[in-house]
């Protein structure tokens, strides 16, 4: 791979030769594994790994629940509640598949977040943020049609909610609906075809990780300074970085542990905290639960969704500008997909020159006061649309257009940011001294 | 500039969230009953089941039905533990239907352990196999789920209030006012002459179709166990837990067994990691 000079895999013995002027796997396998890999990376470079194991955990898991749940409408509660008594083991798989999504989306949380705080989405990493954005869609639309499967109240009336936004674009909506669900509401061909792509996706995401990490191992890793490793030679390259095998693959694996342990807590103690006890009770189509709730991780652009009522003045303009074709339902569906849309435009939008936002003075309380937009987002969006939650969810949700559609790119023209140091190794060494001082044994 | 107004500004937001109420809640009271089978060593006592299924089988199976529990699961050690002597006999006071009998005609024949609990009597009365799960969504304060994480409050604790605080209907309500009065029920009828002007309730709770199940000493429990109102209705609703999640105390040690390896391999990559960057990180190594 093209990147930071290393040393690259030798065959030695006549069998290595052998395979490797045929297939070089091998030297693939090594290349990728001792990859030079910035040594000031802090903890918030470890997400990546947690996404990837929990990846792994969902498709172990879910190919096993998979052998006893069987997707029909009369059928589907039964077999998750034969899942939870009769099979071996069931409720351990079911209640680590199920808590896999939520320890998945804290981690693609954080590993998003990161991202945007220490500019990894600057270039030259632009194809890296938006195959990962693409991947976080690939996550969203995989977890709502798992949370299908159940076919519990939430299960059913959360689809009938969903597929109904598609239903809120003018003139083809309702086409698009039907056509999604296969009829003209919820019921048996929309399990169907749930169950099937909520099998098939994951290995999308799977594909669509290989590229995400091409895409990063060309550029290579950005870290918390932002600063590029020194590519001028090997020697200068060495003195910035270390081999992803074994300094980054043990860090990674010590802090994967340590949040397995608070999972396994959770799989163990609390399964089902972050659930809706709603969705213990099997679908029916007749009576709609009193408020319809997604799942944690949907939460923030559900009220982003539902900020944009008819009585905002966007909407109203809105309204006016497109001769009343955009309402206030396709308008909030247009902001919640448009709040994503947004964060993959970060690396166009931000005009900063200097791309870790530790060397940014001002930038630092803006994104501060994102991530708590996020959390008060995510709040609002748990509970009923009443009262003074549609107004915070308004300026949340304005707050995070706001952040980077203007903020982002006046920052880059009106903000001074501090010098990053020259290089890695300087950042390293005014952490943790330098190698050629006394050592210590 | 920027940095002295975003401070005020994120504190406000910070702060400001929590104090406001929901004003569609409506008001219940839930007590905090303690259940043997709370916090991460909690297990199900077995006395305990076994009074609950008494009380379930007396009174409650009189309308409501448990179709997901099989007789058979009533003999699990984790469960309430009945001798297979007992477990046979106990399904066999049941007739099922079974369309293999009278060469294919179908008909009726007493139950085996193999068979499940029947269903519901009444279209109205809702199945109670997992209750216990369905119905510990009042995750509070403010939709914040600390009185579940902290206090261990569920779907028990909602069953025990739920059938031992029905009372008499306040004043204000009209004496033919369909339903009983339950300060646990929150989604049933509420008469307009009981809301304030604003339409919030005065009273916590609501009427519910279900007449009160237990008064105390409804039953005569054969480990000799008083069976007063709180007694049966805290049985009945570990019964109901129970029903609801069978594998709880399996899935505990699991839980456990995983925590101790994770915190174990935890400390041993930690230290592997101090080692294996030690040559790097001098200063602190020297500190």
């Amino acid at each position: 791979m093209a990147g930071i000079p290393h040393d690259h895999y030798e065959p030695k013995s006549n069998s290595e030769k052998w395979l490797h002027s045929r297939l070089p796997i091998v030297g693939l396998l090594y290349d990728t594994l001792m990859i030079p890999t910035p040594k000031n990376l802090n903890w918030m470079w470890i997400w990546g790994i947690v996404l990837a194991f929990a990846l792994v955990l969902q498709i172990a898991t879910g190919i096993v629940l998979a052998m006893h749940y069987t997707p029909q409408v009369s059928m589907a509660f039964n077999s998750v509640e034969h899942i939870m008594r009769d099979v071996n083991g069931g409720y351990m798989i079911r209640y680590m598949h199920m808590n896999g999504a939520s320890l998945f989306f804290v981690a693609v949380y954080m590993h998003i977040f990161r991202g945007l705080y220490y500019g990894s989405y600057k270039a030259p990493r632009e194809v890296t943020w938006i195959i990962g954005m693409l991947m976080y869609l690939v996550m969203m639309g995989t977890a709502f049609m798992g949370y299908v499967l159940p076919w519990g109240q939430m299960s059913f009336h959360g689809t009938a909610v969903i597929t109904g936004l598609f239903g809120a674009i003018p003139f083809i909506g309702n086409s698009i609906q039907t056509w999604l669900l296969g009829a003209g509401a919820v019921g048996q061909p929309a399990l169907n075809r749930f169950f099937s792509l909520h099998y098939l996706l994951p290995f999308i995401l799977a594909g669509l990780t290989i590229v995400h990490i091409w895409a990063f191992h060309t550029t290579g890793n950005n870290n918390p300074t932002g600063v590029e490793v020194r590519r001028t030679s090997k020697q200068d390259a060495e003195k910035d970085t270390l081999p992803f095998w074994p300094y980054f693959v043990i860090k990674d694996l010590f802090a994967l542990a340590v949040i397995l342990a608070v999972f396994m807590a959770i799989v163990g103690f609390m399964p089902n905290y972050l659930g809706e006890p709603v969705n213990y009770v099997p679908a029916n189509p007749l009576q709609t639960p009193t408020h319809i709730v997604p799942e944690w991780y949907f939460l923030p652009f559900y009220a982003i969704l539902r900020s944009f009522t008819q009585d905002v003045w966007v909407v109203i303009f809105a309204n006016w500008i497109s001769f009343g074709i955009i309402d206030a339902k396709f308008f909030g569906v247009l902001a919640m997909f448009g709040a994503i849309v947004v964060m993959a435009l970060a690396p166009w939008l931000d005009t900063s020159s200097v791309r870790s936002g530790r060397y940014r003075p001002m930038f630092k309380w803006w994104f501060a006061l994102l991530v708590i937009d996020f959390i008060v987002l995510m709040w609002v969006g748990s509970q009923p649309p009443e009262g003074i939650f549609p107004y915070i969810g308004l300026i949340g949700a304005t707050y995070w257009f706001a952040y980077f559609l203007v903020i982002l790119p006046l920052l880059g023209v009106i903000e001074k940011p501090l010098t990053p140091p020259a290089t890695i190794e300087e950042d390293f060494n005014a952490h943790y001294g330098s190698p050629s001082g006394t050592p210590a044994e | 500039m920027f940095r002295k107004l975003t401070l005020p500004a994120v504190l406000l937001a910070a702060l400001a969230a929590p104090v406001i109420a929901t004003a569609a809640t409506v008001e219940t009271e839930i007590t905090d009953f303690s259940f043997p089978f709370e916090g991460p060593f909690g297990k199900y006592d077995q006395h305990q089941l076994q009074r609950g299924l008494q009380v379930f089988t007396e009174v409650c199976s009189a309308c409501h039905g448990l179709t997901h529990v099989a007789y058979r699961t009533l003999g699990d050690a984790t469960g309430p533990g009945l001798p297979e002597d007992q477990v046979r006999a106990y399904a066999a006071q049941y007739q099922v239907y079974d369309k293999t009998l009278n060469g294919g005609q179908g008909g009726d024949r007493p139950a085996t352990p193999a068979d499940y609990f029947g269903g519901s009597q009444f279209q109205g009365a809702p199945d109670l196999s997992l209750m216990a799960k369905a119905r510990a969504g009042f995750e509070g304060p403010y939709g914040t789920g600390m009185a579940q994480l902290f206090k261990g409050m569920g779907g028990p604790e909602y069953i025990a209030s739920l059938v031992s605080h029905f009372e008499d209907p306040p004043a204000c309500a009209p004496p033919d006012f369909p339903g009983y009065y339950n300060k646990t029920f929150a989604v049933g009828g509420y008469p307009e002459e009981c809301k304030n002007p604003d339409g919030t309730h005065k009273y916590p709770g609501s009427w519910v179709a279900m007449p009160q199940p237990l008064y105390g000493n409804d039953v005569t429990y054969q480990d000799g166990t008083d069976s007063n109102l709180q007694q049966e209705a805290q049985d009945v609703a570990a019964f109901l837990m129970w029903a609801a999640e069978p594998k709880l105390d399996q899935r505990k040690q699991a839980g456990m067994t995983g925590v101790l390896f994770l915190t174990v391999l935890s400390v041993l990559l930690y230290l592997t990691n101090k080692r294996l960057w030690a040559p790097y990180k001098r200063r602190k190594h020297e500190a």
